[in-house]
């Protein structure tokens, strides 16, 4: 039989062994070093299913201290069931404060959405990326697609951004839009909606992507230029909502949720849930906001 | 804090993980104990080990326990405490033909240096209930044992020798295709991510730890026309114990223990290189896998030789498909986050699709009315 103690040695601070950390933290300041290129990195796994945020956990777990306050979210919500789940286990791997208040917390975990409250420098972003690679759409093969990032070249990701405005109208993409960084590297800023993707350009914080199933790492720096990709005369457009507001805060100008009622009826809701909450509860908290070109 | 948090996710996670507990125990019946699985669901645990890439029969058993036998789970739980040990030692090369065999069989001779050994298989049973199992008690089962204890000879126990290896017969006569071993390179994919093209350690590395079905799909798509070469032959499937050895920090070697393992070679035709593309040479493809699993360890060794001939239009021939998409703990994980709410890319996709969609029907209405105005 077993003994019982066989299956309960204590885990490393934050989980991850100090090796792994080193190795992991090496391989974000390499991603910093070089914004938007996606560095391999070993991706160990993690006790969460592949596609569920090991990338981001282990870049989390990778540079969380003590004196770190977290905040953990899904689709703009903290009260998500994968974000719990996530925030439970970094709360108890590392015995880190938690919170929901996007302004507080020093480390935000993110799956689908950059907070609409403007991040600062005391704050770094991580990104939970199911598919790191941009070019995938247009080209299956890594080998190929490593070969083309080295050149620059990215005429197959055009050509399909036109052929996409020559058979619908307009480019189709919708979340996880392309854009180049640091007038460098395609990149995929994760499946963040258009909404969020003017933010990643010259912001205060730093961004950092965690692709743990496809063990790539990558990053954009603070005041990093993003551009998402457009033509001269078909500009880049974040999701218009035509002035429609929010049902519980009576405001706009944010990522609205759709929500069906129990009648069919439909209502908009701010998916921020922080956000809303404060819209509720005081003055708007600072936003970069983005306007669509006419 | 406000409306949103108030969703109790957590709660929710809490109230689920006690239901699935229910679910596991709510029959009352005796809790199967670990050793039980251990021993009597021996291919079961192997399997698990080969796929969590840990030899740790009491840990597979208890991950099977834990997870009701759901075996992508069990080998996922492995996988995850695996990655949680430091590796202090490397193994001296494992020597196969050091093995204790309990099985070992080649379809391409009739007779072997040795012997054929038919050993430990269900492959000639008949695929009949056994009615007698389901009655079955500790008493039977220990009449069975002393029954098969008397046939035992422990002094030949002792006896039996280490076999050689049916390729050699076919190195000895120069049949096997030469190849280029220069690439010496020992990739570790548990601690670097793979690039392509890899070099074959990685390669096997992937397969050893490879899903058993989705490799069996691979190797059987090579046997069906979806890569050149028709089905090779089983050289030699060997099942047995294999000891372990490390190097100390003084240099000396340590015996360790053993594992048991299933090896096989697979031969199949080859092409030449081209300086002597017309001679048909035959190439050895290589399987090796933790415990006995032989379906994985002939479809690891099909796979081996398909891998060395790239073709992209064959998956089986792809060293990128075969190796991202047979990656148990990776495709499994991934299948299941479609679970995981997308509302907000869904948004964002419907908000395009809406727009297009009125633009191009007003484009079709404007193509109506035309023609009815002039």
């Amino acid at each position: 039989m077993i003994e019982n103690t066989k299956f309960q040695s204590a885990y490393n601070f934050a989980f991850l062994d100090e090796r792994t950390k080193r190795e992991i933290r090496r391989k974000i300041l390499k991603a910093v070093a070089v914004p938007g290129y996606q560095v391999p990195y070993s991706s160990p796994e993690m006790p969460i299913a592949r596609g569920w945020g090991t990338g981001g956990l282990h870049i989390t777990l990778a540079i969380i201290g003590r004196e770190d306050t977290l905040k953990v979210i899904d689709q703009g919500s903290d009260a998500s069931v994968n974000a719990c789940s996530l925030r439970q286990f970094i709360e108890r791997m590392t015995g880190c404060a938690t919170t929901f208040d996007s302004a507080a917390a020093s480390l935000i975990q993110t799956r689908h959405r950059i907070p609409e409250e403007i991040l600062t420098e005391q704050q770094i972003l991580v990104f939970q990326v199911p598919q790191p690679e941009i070019l995938r759409s247009v080209e299956r093969h890594e080998n190929k697609t490593r070969l083309m990032h080295a050149e620059a070249d990215y005429s197959k990701l055009w050509v399909s951004l036109y052929e996409a405005y020559v058979r619908y109208g307009s480019l189709m993409r919708g979340a996880g839009y392309p854009v180049r960084v640091n007038g460098r590297f395609m990149m995929s800023p994760s499946p963040i909606p258009r909404w969020d993707v003017p933010n990643l350009s010259g912001a205060r914080c730093l961004y950092l992507f965690g692709a743990g199933r496809e063990k790539r790492i990558y990053a954009v720096p603070p005041h990093t230029t993003v551009e998402p990709l457009e033509f001269e005369d078909v500009r880049f457009r974040v999701e218009d909502w035509h002035g429609t507001l929010c049902a519980y805060s009576d405001q706009g100008q944010a990522f609205l949720d759709e929500i069906y009622e129990e009648d069919s009826t439909r209502k908009f809701v701010v998916n921020d849930s922080n956000f809303l909450d404060k819209l509720r509860g005081g003055p708007r908290p600072p936003q970069r906001l983005f306007q669509n070109p006419q | 804090m406000g409306y949103v948090a108030v969703k109790g996710g957590q709660e929710a996670i809490a109230n689920a993980a006690e239901l699935v507990e229910y679910y596991r125990l709510r029959a009352a019946t005796p809790p199967i104990e670990i050793e039980q699985i251990r021993t009597q669901m021996r291919l079961l645990v192997d399997k698990v080990m080969g796929e969590g890439s840990l030899y740790a029969p009491d840990h597979a058993a208890l991950a099977i326990k834990q997870n009701e036998g759901d075996v992508f789970e069990a080998a996922f739980v492995l996988r995850a405490y695996r990655a949680t040990l430091n590796r202090e030692f490397a193994s001296e090369i494992l020597n196969t033909r050091e093995m204790f065999i309990r099985r070992r069989i080649s379809a391409a001779f009739r007779d072997i240096p040795g012997g054929q050994i038919l050993g430990p298989t269900r492959d000639y049973s008949h695929r009949l209930f056994d009615p007698a199992l389901a009655t079955e008690t500790l008493h039977s089962v220990e009449a069975f044992l002393n029954a098969i204890d008397c046939k035992i000879d422990l002094a030949k126990i002792a006896q039996i020798p280490a076999y050689g290896k049916v390729i050699d017969l076919l190195q000895a006569e120069g049949l096997l295709l030469p190849r280029d071993n220069s690439d010496r390179r020992v990739a570790d994919v548990t601690r670097e991510a793979l690039k392509f093209p890899c070099p074959r350690s990685a390669s096997l590395q992937m397969m050893a730890r490879a899903e058993t079905g989705g490799l069996m799909c691979l190797g059987y798509s090579t046997m069906r026309g979806f890569a050149a070469g028709g089905h090779g032959t089983v050289g030699e499937l060997r099942v047995g114990d294999v000891p372990v050895r490390v190097k100390d920090p003084r240099g000396r070697v340590r015996y360790l223990g053993k594992v048991t393992l299933t090896e096989c070679e697979m031969v199949n035709s080859a092409k030449g290189s081209k300086r002597a593309a017309n001679v048909p040479y035959l190439s050895v493809g290589y399987g090796l896998c933790f415990g006995q699993n032989e379906t994985k360890a002939i479809c690891m060794g099909m796979l081996d030789n398909s891998l060395r001939e790239p073709n992209e239009a064959n998956p089986a021939n792809s060293q990128e498909f075969t190796l991202y998409h047979t990656e148990g703990v990776e495709s499994y994980g991934f299948t299941n986050h479609l679970k995981l709410p997308h509302y907000v890319t869904f948004q964002s996709g419907l908000d395009n699709l809406r727009e297009s969609m009125q633009r191009t029907l007003a484009s079709y209405a404007g193509l109506t009315v035309e023609p009815a105005a002039k």
